[in-house]
C-alpha cells in the first residue's frame, strides 16, 4: 500500500510537471506522516489568517519575507492557508501538520492563531514558533513580532491632511477589531496633528464577527465612492483585500488614496497607481525574514519583539516619488518627534 | 407495490452512495485537468483523515455540525424552513458565553446554566420568526435570514469592550470573559491522539439530542401533528391540529436545538465567544440535514462525511492542491444527491402508479369477464 502510495506520488509530480501546473517543483502528495528525516534543509512554515496569499497586503507582505528567506537563506518553505469559518481545531491541526512535519521555524500569520499556538507550542518545545499581531501567548520558544501600526498610521494620516485641500479626508477599515482601531487612531491623530479641524470620515466594511469586511472589494469600492461623494479627497484604507476596491474608486473619481502594509503602489492598476500618495507599511516581511534569519544562526529569543518607526518596522512608502517627495520633510519631522517621544501616538 | 414497501431505506442508501460516487467522478474531473493526479489525492485525503489527531477534529467538527442538521431537520420535518439556525446559535453562544464568563458557580451548575441559557437564548429568537409567521403572516425564510444578519450586528454591538466585551492583555482580538473552569466541559481522551486533543465532552449531549429527536418525532403525539402538519397543513388543521401552536413550538424547539451548536466548542476547547468563534455553522446545517434526509443517523453519516472532507481538505494545501477542490466535492454531493433522491422518489411514484393501474387493469377485465 505504501508503496503503491509512493508510485503514486510519483506519477503525481511527473504529471504535474508535465502539465507544468507550478512554478516551483519538489511537489509531492505527503500525508504528513512525519517523514521528517533524510533532508538536511530547513523547513519553514507558515500560516496564514483568512485571506490568505494574494491580499496584496498583509498576508502578502508574509510571504514576501518568506520567500526572501528562501532565496537567501536556500531553505525550503510551505505556506498554508486557513478557511473562512474554521473552529480553532483547524489552526492547531495547521500548526500541528507543520510541526511534526519537521517544519521548524512555524509561523502563525495574525492574532487569531493565538489560542491554536498556545496548545501547539507546547507540544513541540524544540520547534520555533512565531506569530504576527499577538504579544498574549508567553512561551520560550514563542516570538511575538509585533507592530506599532498606529505610529506608521499617523505619518500617512499627516500626508492625508497635508495632501487634502477639502480639509475632508477619509478611513475605511476592514473589520471593526482592536487591530484595525490601532490604525484608525493612529490616522485620526496625524490627520488632526496637521489640521485641528479636518473632517474624517470613518466606516468599517463590517463589524463584529463577520469578518468579510477584509475580502470584499466591491463593498470597499462603494463605501470609498461613497466617502469621496461627501467631499473627502483622500482615503487610507486599513482593509486587506477591499482596499482594492477604493483603488478602484480612486481612480474612477481622480482621488486620492492610501494603501496599507504593503507597498500598494506597485502592485496597482495603472489607472490607480498615480492617485496613491504612499501606504503605511508594515514590515511583516522583514519581520518574518528577520524571524527565520535568527532562528537558523541561533540567536532567536522568546518573547515580544516590536517594530515601530525608531528601526522602520513601520513607516510610509516613497514610491509615488511625485506625490510623496513634497510633503517628505514634513513627515520625517513627524517621525523624529515620535521616535524621540516628543509625540505620543494613540493606540485607541 | 411490494418491492417498494420494503425499500425505502435500501433506495435511500443506495442514492446515497451514488451522489458520492457521482461527485467523486466530478472531483477527479476537476483534479485531473488542473493537473493532479486524483487515486493519489484521494489516497491522501484519506491517510491523513484517517490519523488518530485528524479523527478527533473530524468527529469534534461532525458533533457540531450534527447538532446544526438536527436544529434544521426539526423545521423541515413540517415543512418549515428555519433558515436562521445560523444566527440562532450564534446569539445563543454569545448571550451564553457573556453569561458563563460573568460570575462563577460550582462545577455542574455552572454548566448546566450556561447550556439552559444558550437554549432560552436560540428558542427566543427562533420564537420571534415563530410568531411573526402565526401573527402577521410573515414568511419564516424572509424573517429567520433578516434575523441572522441582526443577530451578527446585536453580537458587534455587545462584543466591544465597553459592553460585554474583553480583550486579553497583548492580543488583538476581542472576546466575552473567559469562562472560569468550573463551567468547562472536559474531553474525552482518544486513543492514539497527541495531548490535548480530546473528543468534545458534549457529544455525549449529541447523541442524547440525536435520540430525543427520533423518539419525539416518531413516538409522540406532537411527533405525529409534527409529521402530519409537514405532510399536509389542511389534513393536520381538518384533523384537528392547532396549526399555529404548532408552529411556534416547532420554532422554539429548533432554536433551543440550535442554541446548543455553539456549546460542545465554547464549553470544549475556546472558554469564551471571540472573534475567533466558529460561523456559518448554522448554513452547513441544511445541506447536511439535506444529505441526512432528515433523519437522525443520516444525519450522523452526512455530518462525519462533511467533516471528513474539511479535515482532509489540510492536507491538500500542505501538498499545494487548491484545498477549494473540496468545496467542490461537498457542492457535487449536495447537488447529486438533491438530484438522485428526486429521480428515487419520482420513479418511486411511477411505480406506484403502474402498480394500481395494473390492479386496476386486473379488476377491470375481472368485471368485463363477469359481464360478458
Amino acid at each position: 500500500m505504501r508503496r503503491a502510495f509512493k508510485i503514486s506520488a510519483v506519477t503525481l509530480t511527473s504529471a504535474m510537471l508535465a502539465f507544468g501546473a507550478s512554478a516551483c517543483g519538489g511537489k509531492k502528495v505527503e500525508s504528513g506522516s512525519g517523514s521528517g528525516g533524510g533532508k538536511k534543509t530547513v523547513k519553514v512554515g507558515l500560516a496564514y489568517d483568512i485571506g490568505g496569499r494574494g491580499d496584496k497586503s498583509f498576508n502578502d507582505a508574509a510571504y514576501a519575507g518568506l520567500e526572501k528567506a528562501k532565496n537567501d537563506l536556500n531553505v525550503d518553505i510551505k505556506d498554508l492557508e486557513a478557511k473562512k469559518d474554521e473552529p480553532e481545531g483547524d489552526k492547531v491541526q495547521r500548526l500541528e501538520l507543520l510541526a511534526k512535519s519537521g517544519y521548524n521555524p512555524v509561523v502563525a500569520v495574525g492574532y487569531a492563531y493565538a489560542g491554536a499556538l498556545g496548545k501547539v507550542a507546547k507540544n513541540y518545545p524544540n520547534v520555533k514558533f512565531a506569530i504576527v499581531d499577538d504579544a498574549s501567548i508567553k512561551a520560550d520558544n514563542v516570538t511575538n513580532l509585533v507592530f506599532a501600526e498606529e505610529q506608521g498610521s499617523f505619518l500617512v494620516g499627516a500626508a492625508a491632511a497635508l495632501k487634502s485641500k477639502t480639509g475632508h479626508v477619509g478611513f475605511i477599515g476592514g473589520v471593526d477589531t482592536p487591530l484595525i482601531k490601532k490604525f484608525e487612531a493612529g490616522y485620526v491623530a496625524g490627520v488632526k496633528k496637521v489640521k485641528p479641524d479636518a473632517k474624517i470620515e470613518i466606516n468599517y466594511i463590517s463589524r463584529g464577527t463577520d469578518f468579510s469586511g477584509f475580502a470584499d472589494p466591491a463593498k470597499g469600492k462603494t463605501i470609498a465612492e461613497g466617502q469621496y461623494d461627501k467631499g473627502a479627497d483622500v482615503v487610507y484604507h486599513a482593509a486587506g483585500l477591499s482596499g482594492v476596491g477604493l483603488f478602484q474608486a480612486a481612480a474612477a473619481k481622480k482621488k486620492y488614496a492610501i494603501g496599507v502594509d504593503s507597498d500598494q503602489y506597485l502592485t496597482a492598476d495603472a489607472a490607480a497607481k498615480p492617485l496613491i500618495i504612499t501606504s503605511m507599511i508594515k514590515r511583516v516581511d522583514t519581520a518574518v525574514f528577520n524571524f527565520v534569519k535568527q532562528t537558523s544562526d541561533g540567536t532567536v529569543k522568546g518573547g515580544p519583539e516590536t517594530f515601530d518607526l525608531k528601526d522602520d518596522g513601520v513607516g510610509y512608502s516613497t514610491s509615488n516619488a511625485a506625490e510623496i517627495d513634497p510633503l517628505k520633510a514634513k513627515l520625517d519631522e513627524f517621525k523624529q518627534q515620535i521616535i524621540d517621544g516628543k509625540i505620543t501616538v494613540p493606540s485607541k | 407495490m411490494n418491492r417498494l414497501k420494503t425499500s425505502p431505506l435500501a433506495l435511500t442508501l443506495l442514492a446515497a452512495l451514488a451522489a458520492l460516487v457521482f461527485s467523486i467522478v466530478i472531483t477527479s474531473i476537476v483534479l485531473s485537468i488542473s493537473g493532479f493526479n486524483p487515486p493519489s489525492t484521494f489516497q491522501a485525503m484519506v491517510d491523513y483523515g484517517t490519523q488518530p489527531d485528524s479523527l478527533v477534529n473530524i468527529i469534534n467538527k461532525g458533533t457540531m455540525y450534527f447538532l446544526a442538521a438536527i436544529a434544521v431537520a426539526i423545521g423541515f420535518r413540517m415543512n418549515l424552513f428555519n433558515i436562521g439556525v445560523d444566527g440562532q446559535y450564534r446569539m445563543a453562544a454569545m448571550l451564553a458565553a457573556a453569561l458563563g464568563g460573568a460570575f462563577a458557580l460550582p462545577p455542574g451548575l455552572h454548566q448546566i446554566v450556561i447550556l439552559l441559557a444558550a437554549m432560552a437564548v436560540g428558542a427566543a429568537w427562533a420564537g420571534i420568526v415563530g410568531v411573526l409567521k402565526v401573527t402577521r403572516g410573515v414568511s419564516e425564510v424572509i424573517s429567520s435570514i433578516m434575523l441572522n444578519f441582526i443577530a451578527t450586528g446585536i453580537i458587534a454591538y455587545l462584543i466591544q469592550t465597553d459592553r460585554l466585551g474583553y480583550q486579553p492583555e497583548g492580543s488583538d482580538s476581542i472576546g466575552t470573559h473567559p469562562i472560569a473552569e468550573s463551567g468547562w466541559i472536559p474531553g474525552i481522551p482518544f486513543p492514539g491522539a497527541r495531548e490535548g486533543a480530546e473528543v468534545y465532552g458534549l457529544i455525549v449531549l449529541a447523541v442524547i439530542v440525536g435520540i430525543a429527536f427520533h423518539v419525539v418525532i416518531n413516538r409522540t403525539r406532537f411527533g405525529f401533528d409534527l409529521r402530519a402538519t409537514g405532510l399536509s397543513a389542511s389534513a393536520a388543521v381538518a384533523s384537528g391540529v392547532n396549526a399555529r401552536r404548532m408552529v411556534v413550538t416547532t420554532m422554539l424547539i429548533s432554536g433551543a436545538t440550535a442554541g446548543l451548536i455553539g456549546m460542545p466548542e465554547l464549553l470544549g476547547t475556546a472558554h469564551s465567544y471571540s472573534l475567533q468563534f466558529p460561523t456559518g455553522l448554522g448554513f452547513l446545517g441544511i445541506g447536511i440535514a439535506l444529505l441526512g434526509r432528515n433523519h437522525p443517523v443520516g444525519i450522523t453519516f452526512a455530518a462525519l462525511l462533511w467533516a471528513f472532507l474539511d479535515e482532509s481538505s489540510q492536507i491538500l494545501d500542505f501538498n499545494d492542491i487548491p484545498k477549494e477542490i473540496v468545496a467542490i466535492t461537498q457542492a457535487a454531493v449536495l447537488l447529486s444527491v438533491v438530484v438522485v433522491y428526486e429521480i428515487v422518489h419520482r420513479l418511486g411514484m411511477r411505480w406506484q402508479q403502474q402498480a394500481v393501474a395494473a390492479e386496476l387493469a386486473a379488476g377491470a377485465t375481472k368485471k368485463a369477464e363477469v359481464a360478458s
